[in-house]
């Protein structure tokens, strides 16, 4: 078959590889009628998430139809037509049990798990087309993909919707939501969100359903800002402004209620502050650029809420932890518990409750996929989100 | 307890050169079950991943065979020393073998409902001799990266029915 193989540093290429096989009981593959670049697939295309390998599968955001089963499968059957998480969970583990699907317990193999139990702690679950330290599951950027634990992950969607209005629910719909459950929103809330990427766009939308008042989006493409605007959100664009004093200023002196990190750990920024930490991640003295953070931390209000759904990997130096403590802030995280939130947002989007289809800039055969990858890192204003079609 | 795993793993080497390592790991199912999953030696191949076969002689005793490179097999016995059902189990090699090891296991009711917790201590003593040599190699160099991945293994195979695993031909080929 033919998949997008991760060959380098922003070096991808679409190369025909062995066409994937039901492995464990309950596997399926699924012929990939619909893929997406994500935000985070950039972190990869860049290298600063380590442990790829030459040739690696990319892609984690992807839908299509079963076309096999494994024998202890008992929900799927060839034909249906689904959406997969981007996180693999078992469904029988204690995080399981909790809904904690991206802690899962079992699904990253036994001698990957290694390096994630010694960085954080504890081994993280599996992903797909997420380096190997998320287990070395190959992606969805390609023709076909084997589905482990697939009688746990996958949602069957309706005939007759079209592939895009619900591809997103495997990781940015999810993620932007979680981002927004995790601000506990209440009454009368004026949330703010830093990064107007495919996730920040999803918190502003999710911010609103949740009961926000008001919505601040900061960025600085004009594009992405026009978008956020769409739905709803009073925009900031950081080169004009400085963000900590304008949000002040909208919230009469108070602060934001709830601020959310949807930029993650290559955070850009004119700050002196992130010029250190430039220097200090080219010289591997530590691994994530925090700007935004920092800033999102300083602006929220006192006993605020801060949430992050931008993906970091490893140390941040400068963490501004006076702050936190001091104003008595609530940090929540993780990567999205993406089964949790599937039925619910299944929903809102057949609803048209959310839209998911209007932040698509790029459609191209996968084939054209490393070009894909170009674009989405080197244009960002223009091209805010690419859907890939394999067949 | 809000963590599955809430040890982390140790080695220590004794004057004698014996290597013990220790992990403790839970598993969300009830203590019965595993034991008798385990107590049942013949099941240990399943998650070990240099055991081949074992064959059980008897009430306490059983063959343990590795295969080796180059076609050749390496096989000792292997007693049970200590029994408490649903408590513990304890065996080591008998003597002679090429690859003296002992190995302990207690299982515990974990607090709440929330499973077992399982303590392993498994120790063996480096191997001497041209096949002592082999074996070594096929038992990966850190005898806590060994145990530490058997169990995970035996947790993914009691909780979910299947060991976990990214293998080619799913992923790309890799020279």
């Amino acid at each position: 078959m033919r998949a997008l193989t991760w060959q380098g540093k922003h070096d991808v290429r679409v190369e025909t590889v062995p066409d994937p096989r039901i492995v464990n009981p309950r596997d399926a593959i699924l012929k990939v009628t619909s893929t997406a670049i994500c935000g985070s697939d950039l972190h990869l295309y860049d290298k600063v998430i380590p442990t790829l390998q030459a040739g690696d599968v990319l892609g984690h955001e992807f839908m299509g139809e079963v076309v096999e089963v494994g024998p202890a499968n008992e929900s799927l059957k060839v034909g249906d037509r689904v959406v997969v998480p981007f996180v693999i969970a078992c469904g029988k583990c204690f995080f399981c049990d909790r809904q904690q699907f991206s802690a899962c317990d079992n699904s990253n193999p036994a001698d990957k798990a290694d390096m994630s139990e010694k960085l954080y702690g504890y081994p993280m679950s599996g992903l797909f087309g997420y380096s190997h330290l998320t287990g070395g599951y190959a992606g969805g950027q390609a023709e076909y993909v084997r589905v482990p634990y697939s009688d746990v992950g996958p949602i069957r969607v309706p005939d007759g919707v079209d592939d895009d209005k619900v591809l997103f629910l495997s990781d940015i719909l999810p993620t932007g939501w979680m981002a927004a459950e995790n601000c506990e929103i209440e009454t009368g809330d004026t949330v703010a969100v830093w990064g107007c990427g495919p996730v920040g766009l999803f918190a502003v939308q999710s911010a609103f359903l949740l009961g926000a008042e008001r919505v601040i989006a900061v960025d600085h493409h004009p594009r992405r800002l026009d978008l956020a605007a769409d739905f709803g959100a009073e925009v900031l664009n950081y080169e004009e402004c400085d963000v900590h004093d304008a949000v002040k200023d909208m919230t009469g002196g108070i602060g934001p209620d709830a601020c959310i990190d949807a930029v993650g750990l290559e955070s850009h920024g004119m700050a002196i502050d992130n010029v250190y930490d430039h220097v200090k991640t080219t010289t591997m003295l530590a691994t994530d650029r925090i700007h935004a953070l920092r800033q999102v931390i300083l602006a929220c209000r006192k006993g605020g809420r801060v949430s992050i759904p931008g993906v970091y990997g490893g140390f941040a130096d400068k963490f501004p932890i006076g702050a936190l403590m001091e104003k008595g802030l609530t940090i929540r995280s993780g990567q999205t518990h993406v089964q949790k939130y599937l039925p619910k947002l299944l929903e809102l989007v057949l609803e048209d409750k959310v839209d998911t289809t209007s932040m698509i800039s790029h459609r191209m055969p996968l084939e054209e996929a490393a070009e894909g990858y170009r674009l989405f890192k080197e244009q960002q204003n223009e091209c805010t989100k690419v859907v890939l079609k394999p067949h | 307890m809000a963590t599955a795993e809430h040890s982390t793993p140790a080695s220590d080497s004794d004057s004698e050169g014996t290597t013990t390592t220790t992990r403790a790991i839970t598993v969300n199912r009830p203590l019965e079950e595993l034991y008798a999953f385990w107590r049942d030696v013949g099941n240990l191949p399943k998650f070990m991943e240099n055991i081949q076969s074992i064959e059980v002689l008897d009430e306490r005793r059983s063959r343990w065979t590795v295969a080796a490179p180059g076609g050749t097999e390496v096989t000792w016995t292997s007693v049970i020393v200590e029994d408490e059902p649903d408590r513990l189990i304890a065996w080591r090699s008998e003597e002679g073998a090429d690859i003296d090891n002992a190995g302990r296991i207690e299982f515990l009711a974990a607090p709440g409902g929330r499973g077992t917790q399982i303590r392993a201590e498994i120790s063996y003593d480096p191997p001497s001799g041209a096949i002592g040599k082999l074996v070594a190699k096929l038992f990966q160099r850190e005898p806590a990266i060994q145990t530490r991945r058997e169990l995970r293994r035996f947790k993914q195979l009691m909780e979910t029915g299947e060991i976990s695993t990214a293998e080619p031909p799913d992923a790309a080929p890799r020279d």
